[in-house]
């Protein structure tokens, strides 16, 4: 036993000891932490952005840096074949701890974000999460650079009310947070703009779900009662392919019922069979077919990159991917003007910077952590591609929907020193929960 | 010293060598990893990270799950592949009651219900949230869940003798039930995000280095402790009989033992120890997730045991410390490998290597001594239990 | 809604003679070039009105994304596919040419509202079809948004119609138009022409018209037409509910088939052979992988992608299968709970090289033409065609299963060897070599069955996990070492599945199934159909 224990010591020391010579390596660059998966299911919608972050990343360095230092890619895989989300957070840890990195890109699900926020929060680090989601969050730590409801979903159901005249509603979701506060919200807003209870149908399934024959069945019904019916689909990633086949078989198009998807973008189309969807829409605030400038710069500068690094093609742009060159152009410019890539001084100097986005327009960081974003209705073409068929102003992001009374009453404002919290409640003038 | 050497700690060790270094190996973990965690000073050669000690404390979790599955399936022959739920219902009861820690610090606010009920509308707490205020309760409920489950379960299966692989596929399909069943939103335990956004646990805050230093010491001593029970168990008649129904059931029957009964004991028992690990882990990870339940997950238990040797209880420490290791290794620096190299052990240890990195140590062990009436190997009868 | 008075005008005038020539389609089309839907609309409103035959195929061209116009003359082209050097039908000079630069020409681009004009429009149009499928076709579409300019068109159309299923969707149209007419004996009429369908649309208007408040008084203010209405819509109702069972016992048979095959190989492997084989989901996956890798071989015949692939599938998985069972369970017979586990690990590994050659990601898998639509008995029956192929399929697939194993001599060996290893082998039975063969047997139909499976599923890395517990759960179900047994197992799990989803929801649907089988194991531990004697003992 004594034996054991000397051996393990000394295993110990040198492991240690190997561990610190690692760390102590000159910092003279700047680390950038990426944080999404390179494995596991979420792999291929999250291996696109990782690369964006590194084409960001090159395109910048070859601008001379930051602050004058160049800046270096620290990439981690916390995917997980298993789908154990936890490694978000063990991957965060290591990333700041270890690694010592100033900002980090990275998650793709809400539960991916919601693991690795306590660390953000504990460590204070910097996250900025490119993907469309729930809202009902504003961390002191995370920059949302995707949609929140209010510039997604919302503008989306408008637009199927004017233009289309759509008075029934069907409710289609993968069960978990995204679909459920969104259609919660929708329901609410619906509900609100006079369209009767019994005129909304809402439904959700498991993930991967494949047998849609009796859901698709019943929509058809519910879609035949006289009245324009529209699906609302925040269905998500495998199970939308058989999904639309079944839509497409039972003969149900996008003139009948359309369907809008919120979680369907170019990346997905790839692996679809685009015609039989033909006319079905898609809300984004960035639909590659846009036409600006910056669009044309940025898929040249992708497809470029990604021929040069030998990614497997068709290659294109997607909404994420704009999110992350928007949060990416936020991040430079507040640590030039901030002259210091420390968090705190990054996240004060960030209210307030505008970035142009990719479809011709401007972003602006505001004080509950969100940008101001347009949103783009597109309907989905049969070469994989959108044709956009609206596009409103930008919108300002807001965290907290006004359209469920708990919320309602909540506001976030990080840069207001009276408020200073992600969770302000109007009414009992507290900040509640979170670290504040 | 006359008196420690009647303490059966001190018998059960005795015979024990390769037991006596594995635990002495986790005792080192337990204290040591924790101690330099909270107090080597930042950066010094002997810091160790909370990440790794973090990564420590699963391991060791995971090291008591696979105690659990080998001794019923080391020692009495029941192969279940669904021991993650059980593991898991422990992981949701501790959850439960983290949850209800949380009080009106979650976002909303709200004093009664979880973040994620309030946000899906639910006006009151469901009944059978009561109660886990109180950590008695939860720790009673710890035992009773997956303690509970398997009585039924097991009263069922054992009583119309349903053995074999019939036992394994059914364990799956409770498996599989169950996860379908946890991942609805509707079920009220947070659906696909589980439960998470922990505060703090008997009043320590749960992300402090030093409550994390705890639970690795926990895991530790639990996983101790298990180790001695286990011991008792299997070193006593009550064991002798699971042995010999690992290699004759009908013999065992004829013989006049009531076979279900000892099955269905060690069943519940071996849940209960599976929740209790599942109990020490959801604090460590900070969050209790459905996809725990997944069928592969149990299925990966049963590698842990097999690599580090079936029917022998340390070889079951064995095979979880060094599984565990090396898929955090693995996934981390060559991701695409590991499932080959997982994929690749299942295949090799059950062709090549039955009797795990245990019985391949006792064989090398009696090589050297030239002795072989070792008693505590029963390892190469796991074949027999199919020829009975 | 102009066009169609005066459309129904010219139909009355010519009955459905040659229409004279109006000169102006060159001037109609000019709007298609624009760039707002709104003067699109328009234009599609006036080439309805021309009277000219370029009309109907500019209008159906434009609804199938098929309308071009090139960038030089401004002259309206037909492009099927879109390359360098191909054919292009000429709308203005009426002659087949061909393009040299894909950039000269520029889609004609249409949204929704523009599809929804053009689906009436040419419905309209062809509703005076000598062809019946096409007659029936716009009624269907008519039916969809009748308004009640078309009611003139209709009434004369449903006069002539020979064809009592088009003259149903006709008089639905006419129903649901008069219902909104101010005269209650129109309206009351319009009930009559209602209470023949079973449409959804019928239906929905009859369920509005007898709606009632809270104190049990009807909404409609024409209390006697509702109380009419309530009886014809008694009268629907149980064929309703009757058709509802039958459409519920149709896609339980369907999901049943779905279940069949995948469990059918492993009925083989682990039901004669006892062979626990986890890695029988990857040899599905395998399949329909197959499927995908050969539609991109062969991209120009993706309708006969799937024969191609029948075959080629089952090799590529019966030669994994082969190599699995020589490698790897020959050495583990006799331990089955080992061959569980090593099998397991031979599915990671499948798995992973999937995953390193396609991507995480699912792959398309293009349906062809024939296998996608809808069988419709009626509005309130309807199975699509996919499944129908797949449930006789499955058919096809057990029924030469069943000819293989009683017929032949290799199902003669593979049964012997089974039964009694010792015996057949100093028969002369090659023992090896049979189970190999029917191992592999058993992976090649999974494999087959990965074909069938990817024209419904999504077909990833992740296939084989989705099926491997509900085949597990079919074949204990049904009784191992009984192909009957499956059979039964697989319709009966589908229908039951089927029948409970309406009512509870898909997951609770299927915990209950699974619920269900754990405790009827319980009750027979061998399953439905136990095989019986000396085998079933070991």
């Amino acid at each position: 036993m004594n034996q054991l224990l000397k051996k393990t010591g000394i295993a110990l020391g040198a492991a240690a000891l190997a561990f610190s010579a690692f760390v102590a390596q000159a910092a003279d660059t700047i680390k950038v932490g990426v944080l999404h998966s390179q494995s596991g299911p979420l792999a291929i919608s999250e291996t696109t952005l990782k690369d964006t972050v590194l084409m960001l990343i090159e395109a910048q360095n070859a601008k001379g840096g930051v602050l004058g230092k160049k800046l270096e890619a620290v990439v981690v895989d916390p995917g997980d074949q298993n789908a154990d989300w936890s490694k978000f957070g063990v991957k965060a840890r290591e990333l700041i701890e270890k690694e010592k990195v100033d900002v980090i890109f990275g998650c793709w699900t809400s539960v991916s974000r919601k693991f690795t926020l306590p660390v953000v929060e504990e460590l204070n680090g910097l996250l900025f999460y490119p993907v469309q989601y729930e809202g009902e969050e504003s961390s002191k730590n995370i920059f949302y650079t995707g949609a929140a409801p209010n510039q997604q979903a919302i503008p989306a159901v408008d637009y199927l009310m004017e233009e289309e005249g759509v008075n029934r509603w069907v409710l289609e979701g993968t069960d978990y947070v995204y679909p459920q506060t969104t259609n919660k919200i929708l329901e609410a807003y619906l509900i609100s703009k006079g369209v009767k209870p019994a005129d909304i149908s809402v439904n959700y399934t498991p993930f991967s779900f494949s047998d849609w024959t009796t859901r698709v069945s019943e929509i058809k019904k519910f879609g035949s009662a006289g009245k324009k019916t529209a699906v609302v689909s925040t269905i998500n990633g495998d199970a939308n392919v058989p999904f639309y086949k079944e839509l497409g078989n039972q003969g149900i198009s996008a003139e009948d019922i359309p369907v809008v998807a919120f979680s369907v973008g170019e990346e997905e189309l790839k692996g679809f069979d685009t015609a039989p969807l033909v006319g079905h829409l898609a809300a984004w605030n960035y639909f590659q077919s846009a036409e600006a400038k910056a669009n044309d710069e940025f898929i040249a500068t992708w497809k470029a990159y990604a021929k040069k690094n030998g990614i497997k093609g068709p290659y294109v742009t997607n909404d994420p991917m704009e999110a992350t060159y928007i949060g990416f152009g936020a991040w430079v410019k507040a640590a030039e003007k901030a002259k210091s890539t420390e968090v705190d001084k990054v996240r004060a100097a960030m209210y307030g910077i505008k970035v142009p986005n990719l479809t011709g327009g401007t972003a602006e960081v505001l004080a509950n952590h969100h940008f101001t974003k347009p949103v783009l209705i597109g309907e989905i073409q049969a070469d994989g591609q959108f044709e956009i068929v609206s596009q409103t102003e930008e919108v300002p992001g807001d965290a907290w929907t006004d359209h469920l009374p708990e919320s309602a009453v909540v506001v976030s404002d990080w840069q207001n020193p009276k408020v200073n919290c992600g969770n302000y409640n109007t009414k009992t003038k507290k900040c509640s929960g979170q670290n504040f | 010293m006359n008196l420690l050497q009647q303490t059966f700690i001190y018998k059960a060790l005795q015979n024990d060598i390769f037991g006596r270094y594995v635990l002495s190996f986790v005792i080192i973990i337990g204290t040591v990893i924790p101690l330099l965690n909270v107090f080597a000073p930042e950066g010094s050669m002997f810091d160790i990270t909370t990440f790794t000690m973090t990564l420590m404390g699963k391991i060791l979790c995971f090291a008591i799950l696979a105690l659990a599955l080998d001794l019923v399936w080391g020692y009495c022959g029941i192969l279940s592949l669904g021991h993650g739920a059980f593991f898991s219902l422990g992981g949701y009861a501790m959850g439960m009651y983290l949850m209800r820690q949380i009080g009106d610090r979650g976002v909303y606010g709200n004093p009664e219900l979880p973040d994620f009920m309030v946000f899906l509308n639910w006006d009151a707490l469901p009944w059978y949230w009561y109660g886990f205020d109180s950590f008695g309760f939860a720790l009673l409920m710890v035992f009773l869940a997956p303690g509970i489950l398997a009585f039924v379960f097991g009263w069922m299966a054992f009583r119309s003798r349903v053995t074999g692989v019939y036992f394994s596929i059914i364990t799956q399909a409770l498996t599989f039930a169950l996860m379908q069943a946890f991942f609805m939103n509707k079920l009220g335990f947070g659906g696909n995000n589980g439960l998470t956004d922990f505060k703090d646990i008997l009043g320590f805050n749960i992300q402090s280095d030093e409550t994390r230093s705890v639970l690795v010491f926990t895991a530790a001593l639990v996983l101790c402790i298990t180790y001695f029970v286990c011991k008792y168990i299997v070193s006593s008649k009550f064991g002798k009989v699971l042995v010999s129904i690992r290699d004759a059931e009908s013999r065992t029957r004829f013989l006049g033992y009531r076979v279900e009964h000892y099955k269905l004991l060690v069943f519940t028992f071996s849940a209960i120890v599976a929740g209790v690990a599942g109990a020490i882990y959801v604090p460590l990870v900070g969050a209790a997730n459905p996809s725990e339940f997944s069928p592969i997950n149990s299925i990966g238990i049963v590698i842990w045991v097999a690599l580090g040797g079936r029917g022998t209880l340390y070889g079951a420490i064995i095979g979880a410390l060094v599984i565990g290791y090396a898929k955090s290794y693995f996934t981390t620096s060559f991701p695409d490998l590991w499932l080959y190299i997982l994929g690749g052990l299942f295949v090799l240890t059950t062709m090549y290597l039955p009797e795990g990195i245990a019985g391949r140590l006792e064989q090398l062990r009696q090589k050297r001594n030239g002795s072989k009436n070792d008693p505590s190997t029963p390892a190469k009868n796991a074949e027999l239990e199919v020829a009975k | 809604m102009k066009i169609i008075k005066s459309l129904t005008i010219i139909v009355l005038a010519f009955s459905f003679a040659s229409f004279a020539r109006a000169n102006n389609f060159e001037q109609a089309v000019q709007g298609l070039l624009e760039n707002s839907n709104k003067k699109k609309a328009a234009a599609v409103e006036q080439l309805a009105k021309v009277d000219d035959p370029r009309s109907l195929p500019t209008l159906k061209a434009m609804l199938d994304a098929k309308l071009y116009y090139k960038k030089d003359d401004k002259s309206l082209v037909i492009i099927t596919d879109l390359e360098e050097g191909a054919t292009v039908h000429n709308l203005m000079s009426q002659s087949d040419e061909s393009i040299s630069d894909k950039r000269a020409v520029s889609k004609v681009r249409i949204n929704n509202k523009l599809r929804r004009l053009l689906r009436s429009s040419i419905a309209v149009l062809e509703l005076s079809s000598g062809d019946m499928a096409i007659r029936l076709e716009s009624a269907k579409n008519l039916a969809k948004n009748p308004s009640a300019d078309m009611r003139d068109v209709l009434i004369i159309a449903l006069e002539k119609e020979s064809s009592s299923k088009i003259a149903g969707f006709l008089s639905l149209s006419l129903g649901l138009i008069d219902l909104e007419n101010e005269d209650p004996a129109v309206r009351r009429k319009a009930v009559d022409y209602l209470s023949g369908s079973v449409e959804p649309q019928a239906i929905g208007a009859l369920k509005a018209l007898t709606a009632k408040d809270k104190d049990g008084n009807y909404l409609e203010q024409d209390k006697e037409l509702a109380a009419y209405a309530a009886k014809v819509f008694k009268r629907v109702d149980t064929k309703m509910q009757l058709f509802k069972t039958s459409e519920n016992m149709l896609f339980g048979l369907s999901l049943g088939s779905v279940l069949l095959l995948a469990a059918i190989g492993l009925a083989i492997t682990f039901g004669v052979m006892g062979v626990i084989n986890m890695a029988h989901g990857e040899m599905i996956m395998l399949g329909a992988y197959t499927t995908f890798t050969v539609q991109q071989l062969m991209p120009e015949l993706i309708g006969a992608s799937l024969f191609v692939a029948i075959p080629v599938a089952f090799i590529v998985a019966a030669a994994v299968g082969v190599l699995m069972e020589r490698l790897i369970i020959r050495h583990l017979y006799g331990r089955p709970l080992d061959t569980l586990l090593a099998t397991f690990g031979v599915s990671l590994i499948l798995q992973q090289a999937i995953r390193q050659i396609y991507g995480a990601n699912s792959v398309s898998v293009i349906s062809p033409p024939w296998i996608s639509g809808l069988w419709e008995v009626n509005g309130a029956l309807a199975l699509t065609y996919n499944r129908i192929y797949i449930l006789l399929f499955a058919m096809l697939v057990l029924g030469l299963l069943a000819l293989l194993l009683k017929k032949t001599l290799v199902g003669l060996q593979m049964r012997a060897v089974t039964q009694n290893r010792p015996m057949a082998n100093s028969m002369g039975i090659r023992a090896g070599w049979v189970d190999a063969m029917t191992f592999g047997l058993g992976s090649g139909i999974a494999g087959i069955a990965g074909v069938a499976l990817s024209q419904i599923a999504s077909v990833s890395p992740n296939l084989g996990q989705t099926y491997i517990v509900d085949s597990f759960m079919v074949v204990v179900f049904g009784g191992v070492g009984n192909i009957m047994g499956t059979f039964i197992g697989a319709m009966t799990l589908g229908v039951i599945n089927k029948f409970l989803e309406p009512q509870v929801g898909a997951v609770i649907g299927k915990i209950i199934v699974l619920v269900f089988i754990i405790l009827f194991i319980q009750w027979r531990p061998r399953g439905l159909f136990a095989l019986k004697g000396r085998f079933v003992e070991d």
